[in-house]
């Protein structure tokens, strides 16, 4: 590479990350400066905290967080255990039907439940489930990418440590307990996280199955707060928004490294 | 023996089918037939239409509004945030000063909730005082309205999700690159191809898995993302930002008239199943399976 | 607190705890819409507050639910889920939605005392137009508003106007608007004459164009609308010329939550808005403001706005008449008093203004009495059978109309076919 083709690239790059880093500095801009500083990016703007203590006190912020934080934990959990089952089932025994019911599991990396909104708040209301937290979680409980991901990597085990096992006398839960999962650290690792801020940040679905503070997650908690009648103040706003989003920031930050290398241990690619 | 090997593998699977059949499958089927009843109202039960529902969706003239608008969505936003996804994977798979800093950047808007950032953009388009038109402002370029007005209304909407998704669709491609072996191209330098011969010949080929994957996943956004839209143009200018998924939520949880959004959806399964099959036929012959 | 989540499986366990609870407890959900930052909230809370300490045997659950938009649909959802609240407010104009969907209960099988009928006849008429059908009354007035123009008085001033006279007239506000619109030496406005935006709901600020041009948009059955009728057409034409024409208003779709900011940066010297926005205008105006009510055409006119408190079937006898209770007293001059100064609402009764709080805080911010004195112009806001979709239907042809997509006169005429088209059914 030449300098000029080195000095050329990092520009680009530099460029480029700039355009994209700037709605969040936007944010930190005004989440941190008094409302009259909006749309005014002077230097000698007075820091202040106030926005994040105003938009703590106007809504029940720490209500919101933890119905998010029981339902990412409830639904990447359940996900875990059900894809997990599944996918060992699809990779590793031979049953009657098993390719067309894969196929069909496939089927959801498409349709999605969230398309299908109209007949799942059906289904969740003839469960009586409207208004919990079950009825935001179980449509996604299990998941047709997990049992995709979790299968492709299963397939990757060698036959010869399954058939050490099954020698020693183990069955088939522990076989899978032993060696299937502990070989697949890096898809779960990889497939936890995007599910994880899949879930967090799901607005939709929440919005239709939830009426009150004790389910509503972060985002739909956020979106009653920001959409008002009078005029949306940026200042306070932004600062909810720095809140909500704060966590999965900060573990993204944490384990961007890991994150990566995970995705190609996986072999998403 | 092998009846003990059945026994377990439904087993195994029945847990996670129950609820993917419940929530995908079964209502995926339920859709199709409620697009055939009327919408049950106050004391008024369903009834069998027949057809009905699909006369009202052609004469629907905001149907097809949505439907092209989307269409122009789903063409807007795949390919450029493939294609800066690819072009930020290109970056940050080098060394440079302020590395870690672009991925960052690039990465951050993948994790903030498109309905929280959706705030953000909102002042970014705000006429006058907005950041746009501020940095606009410096070149002596009068305000601008883009969320508006009807021709920028939907390209704004655009530019959000690109802007959102790019940094996710970039991690499978860095993934991707970090991958291929350096001889590859090592040996091909020595036979003399240039960087972007290099690049065009043996990279992009050996990123096509990876083409497919993020494409389909792109191609799914396209018609599932709409949080954005209900923070910045609730669909408007007449319709003109509304995109398929958040005619369905208007229809059937505004309006409450959810036969119709059930017809709706019909449309968006179909389209989705039609894309999907498209995808599969148009990169089969060139994904370079292992 | 993870009751909510295994409520299926829990049915049992929750009724046995239930029973355990005191006997005479009364539970109410209430559910109203919220404005950010504003004393809205905090202020509902503290009335709640108040109450269940007057009322030990009550507990009153107050749920934000957003905006209007979102309050409605919330409520709808939650009634069809078979959960409703017992109380909520919402958009007075829904009523004849909520009706069609059986969900909510007439307030007259409360009123027995002539002290009650006394009540009810106490609120504002222009409020009680949305909150009464055949004879019953279905909504009370609560959380009311109407839109007012506010002005910038130092723009009046730099732009050589009287800054205490605002436009009376439509034709002095584009005159005003006129002397108010600045362009820089790039020929790009830095100031517009007026802002009335019209984003998400257009069609209530509209609708007081449509009043003030001696217009109506729908009957009072809401059965009816009359979208494409001369003065309607005519007033669309005024607020589509106002950008086109007279070149006082920024062109294509201004956003209603924008619309302060936007006034107190100076890019506005006058707008239209809601009274709910009085107490946000006090608190960020870098400057001196006036509250007028909104030109006159052919007469002075404004809609009503804003929530109704309704009662949702299914609630139990002793529940319905505790939330009757609670809303008298809530809507009860201190009460209501409390309410106004912290958003800036019209309080829904006269009796209101008459109290000393009221008196003492009207004396040091005149701007608060506009609104009231504005009621004698108002009319109800436009309500029909479904409601959120007529509305829309409007919205969108005013949307067309405005950023030119179809000529006015076409875009009216269209959304008087597809309202005629939804409404058929219930005439």
């Amino acid at each position: 590479m030449s300098r000029y083709d080195r000095y050329l690239f990092s520009t680009g790059a530099g460029l480029l990350a700039l355009i994209w880093v700037l709605p969040l500095l936007y944010a930190v801009w005004t989440a941190f400066h008094p409302s009259a500083y909006e749309a005014n990016f002077t230097l000698s703007a007075p820091l202040t905290f106030e926005n994040f203590a105003k938009a703590w006190n106007a809504a029940p912020f720490a209500r919101y967080f933890f119905n998010t934080f029981v339902l990412v934990t409830v639904i990447t959990g359940a996900q875990f255990v059900l894809c997990t089952l599944a996918a060992y089932g699809f990779a590793r025994f031979r049953f009657p039907g098993r390719d067309i019911l894969f196929g069909l599991v496939l089927l959801q990396l498409l349709v999605m439940p969230d398309v299908l909104i109209v007949e799942n708040y059906r289904i969740i209301h003839a469960l009586g489930l409207v208004d919990t937290l079950a009825a935001i979680a179980l449509p996604y409980v299990a998941s047709g990418f997990g049992v995709f991901l979790i299968r492709q990597t299963f397939m990757t085990v060698p036959a010869e440590l399954d058939d050490a096992a099954r020698i020693e006398g183990a069955g088939p839960l522990s076989i899978l307990w032993r060696v299937y999962v502990p070989l697949a650290k890096p898809t779960y690792l990889a497939y936890g996280l995007v599910s994880i801020s899949h879930h967090w940040n799901n607005f939709l679905w929440p919005l239709i199955v939830t009426n009150s503070t004790e389910t509503r997650p972060v985002t739909v908690g956020l979106s009653v707060f920001a959409t008002t009648d009078s005029g949306v103040e940026w200042s306070v706003i932004n600062a909810a928004t720095l809140m909500t989003s704060a966590p999965l920031l900060l573990a993204f930050l944490l384990f961007q490294r890991q994150f990566v290398q995970s995705f190609m241990r996986a072999g998403i690619k | 023996m092998k009846r003990r090997e059945w026994v377990w593998g439904w087993a195994l699977i029945l847990p996670a089918l129950t609820f993917i059949f419940l929530f995908t499958h079964f209502p995926a089927v339920m859709t199709v037939i409620n697009s055939f009843w009327s919408t049950p109202r106050g004391r008024r039960p369903a009834r069998f239409v027949g057809l009905e529902n699909y006369e009202r969706l052609i004469n629907d003239p905001t149907f097809w509004k949505v439907l092209t608008n989307n269409l122009w969505y789903a063409l807007g936003t795949i390919p450029l945030s493939i294609g800066l996804a690819l072009l930020m994977a290109v970056f940050v798979n080098r060394p440079f000063r302020g590395r870690a800093l672009a991925r960052m950047s690039f990465f951050t808007p993948t994790v903030l909730p498109l309905i929280a950032v959706a705030n953000i953009w909102l002042f970014f388009y705000t006429p006058g005082f907005g950041l746009i038109d501020q940095i606009l402002g410096v070149f002596g370029v009068g305000a601008t309205n883009l969320l508006g007005q009807g021709g920028t209304a939907l390209p704004a909407i655009m530019a959000v999700a690109i802007w959102k998704e790019a940094g996710f669709f970039m991690i499978f491609y860095l993934a991707a690159l970090q991958a291929i072996p350096p001889q590859l191209s090592e040996a091909a330098r020595i036979e003399g191809a240039g960087r972007w011969t290099i690049f065009r010949r043996i990279t992009f080929p050996l990123l096509m898995p990876t083409t497919l994957f993020v494409s389909i996943n792109a191609v799914i956004n396209a018609f599932r993302l709409v949080d954005h839209i209900f923070i910045l143009t609730g669909g408007g200018p007449d319709n003109a930002s509304s995109l398929l998924l958040f005619y369905i939520y208007e229809t059937s949880f505004r309006y409450w008239d959810t036969s119709f959004g059930a017809t709706l959806t019909v449309v968006l399964l179909g389209l989705l199943c039609l894309l999907a099959i498209g995808q599969f036929f148009l990169f089969d012959r060139k994904v370079h399976y292992k | 607190m993870l009751d909510k989540f295994f409520k299926g499986a829990a049915t049992a366990a929750a009724f046995s705890l239930a029973t355990a609870l005191p006997a005479g407890a009364v539970d109410l959900q209430f559910y109203f819409p919220v404005a950010v930052g504003g004393g809205a909230a905090n202020t509902i809370e503290a009335l709640s507050n108040a109450y269940m300490e007057a009322n030990p045997d009550v507990k009153i659950d107050p749920v934000y639910s957003g905006s209007y938009q979102d309050t409605i649909t919330k409520v709808i959802t939650a009634a069809r889920g078979g959960n409703a609240p017992q109380l909520a407010v919402a958009l007075s104009v829904d009523m004849f939605t909520l009706l069609d969907d059986d969900l909510i209960l007439p307030f007259d099988d409360f009123l027995e005392t002539d002290a009650d009928m006394a009540w009810v006849n106490g609120f504002y008429p222009a409020f009680m137009e949305n909150s009464q059908v055949d004879g019953k009354t279905y909504g009370i007035p609560f959380q009311r508003s109407t839109p007012v123009l506010y002005w910038n008085k130092e723009a009046f001033k730099e732009a050589g106007l009287d800054p205490e006279t605002p436009p009376a007239t439509w034709d002095e506000m584009v005159e005003m608007g006129k002397a108010l619109t600045k362009t820089d030496a790039s020929g790009n406005t830095t100031q517009w004459g007026v802002r009335i935006p019209t984003s998400g709901f257009p069609y209530w600020l509209f609708q007081g164009l449509v009043i003030e041009n001696g217009g109506t948009l729908a009957n009072a059955e809401g059965t009816e609308t009359y979208f494409d009728s001369a003065p309607v057409i005519e007033a669309a034409q005024y607020l589509v010329d106002l950008s086109t024409k007279h070149k006082v208003m920024e062109p294509g779709i201004l956003d209603w939550g924008a619309t302060p900011k936007d006034f107190f940066e100076g890019r506005s010297a006058m707008v239209w808005t809601t009274t709910g926005n009085l107490t946000n205008m006090r608190n960020n105006a870098p400057f001196d403001f006036g509250v007028a009510m909104l030109p006159a055409n052919m007469q002075r006119g404004a809609p009503t706005g804003g929530g109704n408190f309704y009662l949702f079937k299914g609630t139990s006898d002793e529940q319905l008449a505790a939330a009757v209770d609670f809303i008298k007293w809530i809507t009860a001059p201190e009460q209501a008093a409390k309410w106004t100064m912290a958003t800036g609402y019209v309080a829904p009764r006269p009796a209101t203004w008459e109290t000393q709080t009221m008196k003492d805080y009207a004396a040091g911010f005149p701007q608060v009495l506009t609104a009231r004195d504005q009621l004698e112009h108002a009319k109800a806001e436009l309500s029909t059978h479904e409601n959120q979709r007529v509305t829309q239907i409007l919205n969108d042809a005013l949307a067309a109309a405005i950023t030119g997509q179809k000529p006015v006169e076409t875009a009216l005429k269209e959304a008087q076919a597809k309202a005629d088209a939804v409404l058929k059914a219930y005439r």
